[in-house]
């Protein structure tokens, strides 16, 4: 059985915190408001006094273990590397334990543990464009899934759509027996709002040869309820997610989304040791085409005449492994593509789990930021390798009233690729 | 005590989004990098001078202590509320309000971040040295009240050399201003000085006017690796005595090397005891001219090996040795007494010497680098709080260390300041009478003991 750790077993990661204040140059929530309870430093040390039992779960605490990210641009920064974002975590389920989960905890907690509820969530919800969303009825069951202070202050979402990406591939495509087979690891994102990066992931796949494997029964990564600190529903998804990836055989957990990478590859890794084989092999999408030799074949490609010019996004949870040259390395080898970097592509889009449910106006701010850096790199397109950061951008730039496009790098090298 | 009569005055004041209350806030600001911590009752968030000396005067009429703050990256506990009372938190007065190109002079808030300063007059062909490692996120005002340095000061001065004039609150509550905008001026004491590097026991800055330069046009990087810390330390002498002065000039110990060594796969050969990271900056044709002559002037003193970067990567590649090596110290032990004395630069090798012999003496791993060019060494003791009688070590080495540093001439602090950490050494340096001098200064100007009390020097038995 999946157990996560407590917030006790972090006594040692607090206590290599040396209050140095390096963190206050690299959180992107103390940049939105200046409080030390805002940075890493100040909720470190607020998650000791909780162990020490000088502060109980009081409001002003929960307010500011409520604004992390969970991004860990601190511990980036961090001369000890401190992972504070682990902390924040546990912090978090330490809270829900004891006082219950939050109203927006418990509608990530419900939904996410239940597939055929998102299933149906998102089938009533695929006829509505994004304006229309900002109309449902308050009392619609949509809420659970994009709770109210998302839709009230305005935000752009996309479209979800009427049939999910796994409703409409088959579990198993057979690919070439020389190249490795490959589990198709989809996430949420892909399934019920851009099945069109799904698609492109199996043209890629095909492509080179590979056979995929898509578990009709996966479930949710979990990572919105490591978010929330919904401690039970983490654990059940992780046993869950893991029964369906054990009934089959397959070299590689492909993923192309950043925080089911990250939900699979770290988070599972530390919650029992029936967990490390599978997340070993957890892969990202272009750490894989690069391994596979697709950058050398893109290259042997005639360019373009008109190319488009393209910057890249790093999500936090590929940057923090150290992802950083792989998507880059896909993107710039495209005929089609004029990549270019933008300033701070590093730093976090903002959406963070639940900290864009309960502090939009700040996310804003770190929205705002990002699209005019997206703006000031002179970039058509914005290409990441997430759909969390792809939905948060182009909200970002909506609000900024940019005109460049958030998209998956997949979008792109499907274009690349013949039919 | 402050009781909710106070902290309705203080609303009224400040707003109540400013006043900081409950305990978990306080608790954010309760630490600096002392690691050490001290509950506030209050803490407040003012914005302008004004709010600041209505503060100061309610502070005086209850007899309340007053402890100024910045980021709280201090390595003293310059910013730490020791009795409680009030912490004054500065970091919301974080404009920039003028640079002023035609004269070369910039004016700001005290809450302003330095390396978004020094961003802000580079984008203009300008230029503000000081460069002390917390610059990414600490404050102007808080660089003032400690006088910073950095690795850039042995060729252009430490913060007090840029700073030309202040508006300060002072401790019984009036809004002063000293010095100004003209880079020439004698009229009365020159208490700009006498600020900077105060450690907020003399008044609140409330607003700097900094002396700019123009930005260099290039700069240029190179690593030595010696054989010795003795042909480091006469590299540094040499270079000097022929009339170079290098914008940086760092060193580390054979120590330092050998935990870099051990952490990271960098590559440093076995024979270096020393390196010699330098620094020059200028006009790009001169800067080549420049490095080629000091390879020359240190070629005979035991180069094991010179690397010159020709591009930013491998200049960054060359400092990146320098920037692990706080990150490696950890491996040796998990906490450390970050001291910072500072010697002629010419008795370099001999306080290396000495500090290894202390480390002998109290069985305790001592590693050493900064800033050659300055003499200004990063005396750094590591100790395991968790190991009894560890700390007890370091603090019979650090007294050594700053003996041995008094012997040669030098003293306690380049570049850190006092607070609490340093006071009660204070005797060792400064005589009694000069001790006194200072004293009657501090106590004319806050008769009331109430603006950061019992820094720099502990408090007397009658307060």
């Amino acid at each position: 059985m999946a157990k996560l750790k407590k917030l006790e077993d972090y006594r040692d990661e607090i206590e290599r915190c040396v209050k140095c204040g390096a963190c206050r140059a690299h959180c992107p929530a103390f940049d939105a408001e200046r409080r030390e309870g805002r940075v890493a430093r100040g909720k470190i040390a607020l998650a000791s006094s909780i162990l020490e039992g000088e502060v109980g779960l009081e409001p002003k605490v929960l307010e500011d273990l409520s604004q992390c990210l969970l991004c860990g641009s601190c511990c980036a920064g961090c001369p000890n590397k401190v992972h504070t974002e682990d902390i924040v975590a546990a912090a978090r389920r330490q809270i829900a334990k004891e006082r219950g989960l939050s109203t927006f905890g418990k509608g990530v907690a419900t939904v996410l543990g239940r597939p055929k509820l998102m299933n149906l969530l998102a089938k009533s919800g695929g006829s509505l464009s994004s304006l229309l969303f900002k109309k449902l009825p308050k009392d619609s069951g949509l809420h659970l899934r994009f709770p109210a202070p998302y839709l009230e202050k305005g935000r752009t979402l996309p479209p979800i759509t009427a049939k999910p990406f796994r409703e409409r591939v088959p579990e198993v495509i057979p690919g070439d027996s020389q190249q490795p087979t490959v589990l198709f690891f989809t996430g949420c994102g892909i399934n019920y709002m851009y099945p069109a990066v799904g698609e492109a992931f199996l043209k890629a796949l095909k492509f080179l040869g590979v056979t995929v494997i898509i578990p009709k029964d996966q479930a949710c990564c979990g990572l919105p309820a490591v978010s929330a600190g919904a401690t039970k529903t983490i654990e059940s998804l992780a046993d869950q997610n893991l029964a369906a990836i054990n009934r089959h055989n397959f070299e590689y957990i492909v993923t192309a989304c950043a925080s089911c990478n990250s939900g699979l590859g770290n988070i599972y890794a530390e919650m029992g040791d029936e967990f490390e084989e599978m997340s070993a092999k957890v892969m990202d999408i272009f750490v894989f085409l690069v391994k596979h030799g697709l950058a050398e074949k893109l290259e042997a490609l005639p360019k373009a005449e008109q190319r488009i010019k393209v910057t890249y996004h790093d999500p936090c949870h590929l940057r923090n492994q150290g992802i950083t040259k792989e998507p880059r390395q896909i993107l710039k080898a495209l005929p089609q593509v004029e990549f270019v970097e933008m300033p701070d592509a590093g730093t976090c889009c903002g959406l963070g789990g639940t900290y864009s449910v309960y502090h939009y106006e700040h996310t804003k701010r770190i929205a705002a930021r990002k699209a005019g850096n997206v703006a000031s790199s002179g970039a058509d397109l914005v290409a990441t390798d997430c759909p969390g950061c792809i939905m948060q951008l182009q909200d970002g730039i909506n609000h900024a009233e940019g005109t460049q496009r958030a998209l998956h790098i997949l979008e792109l090298l499907a274009e690349a690729l013949p039919e | 005590m402050i009781d909710k009569k106070i902290i309705d005055e203080l609303v009224q004041v400040l707003g109540k989004d400013n006043v900081l209350t409950s305990k978990a806030e306080r608790i954010c600001y309760s630490y600096d990098a002392t690691q050490q911590s001290f509950l506030p009752e209050v803490v407040l968030q003012p914005g302008s001078a004004e709010e600041i000396a209505l503060i100061m005067k309610l502070a005086n009429r209850e007899r309340i202590p007053v402890f100024p703050r910045g980021a709280g990256s201090g390595f003293t506990g310059g910013s730490l509320p020791t009795k409680g009372g009030i912490v004054l938190c500065t970091e919301q007065m974080d404009q920039i309000l003028e640079i002023d190109e035609e004269n070369l002079v910039a004016t700001v808030e005290p809450g302003v971040v330095t390396e978004r300063f020094q961003k802000a007059v580079e984008k203009v062909g300008l230029f503000y040295p000081p460069d002390p490692a917390s610059l990414k996120f600490s404050t102007l005002g808080g660089n003032v009240a400690e006088c910073a340095g950095g690795p850039r000061c042995v060729k252009y001065g430490v913060t007090k050399d840029f700073i030309i004039g202040l508006e300060v609150v002072t401790p019984t509550g009036d809004i002063i201003t000293t010095g100004g905008p003209t880079m020439k001026g004698v009229v009365g004491y020159d208490l700009t000085k006498l600020l900077c590097g105060s450690e907020g026991t003399l008044g609140i800055i409330t607003r700097i006017v900094i002396k700019l330069l123009p930005l260099p046009q290039a700069k240029k990087t190179m690593l030595v690796l010696f054989d010795s810390i003795d042909g480091a330390a006469q590299a540094v002498s040499a270079i000097t005595r022929n009339k170079i002065i290098p914008t940086t000039l760092e060193f580390m110990d054979g120590r330092t090397i050998e935990c870099v060594r051990q952490a990271t796969d960098l590559d440093l050969p076995e024979t270096a005891q020393a390196v010699l990271i330098i620094e020059v900056d200028g006009d790009r044709e001169f800067l080549d001219k420049q490095v080629n002559s000091i390879a020359e002037i240190i070629k005979p003193l035991g180069v094991v090996e010179t690397r010159i970067a020709t591009t930013p990567e491998e200049s960054e590649a060359l400092w990146q040795i320098r920037r692990s090596v706080s990150a490696s110290l950890r491996k040796v032990n998990p906490d450390k007494f970050n001291e910072d004395i500072c010697v002629p630069r010419s008795k370099v090798p001999e306080m290396i010497r000495k500090v290894d012999a202390i480390a002998d003496k109290y069985q305790i791993p001592i590693v050493n680098f900064g800033h050659a060019g300055d003499g200004n060494i990063h005396v750094n003791i590591m100790v395991n709080r968790k190991v009894s009688g560890d700390i007890m070590k370091a603090e019979g080495a650090i007294k050594a260390v700053f003996k041995a540093a008094l012997e040669l001439g030098g003293t306690m602090s380049g570049e850190h300041g006092v607070g609490i950490a340093k006071a009660p050494y204070i005797p060792l340096e400064i005589t009694p009478a000069a001790a006194e001098y200072m004293k009657a200064i501090k106590k004319a100007l806050d008769p009331n003991n109430i603006l950061n009390p019992g820094k720099i020097f502990l408090d007397s038995p009658e307060n």
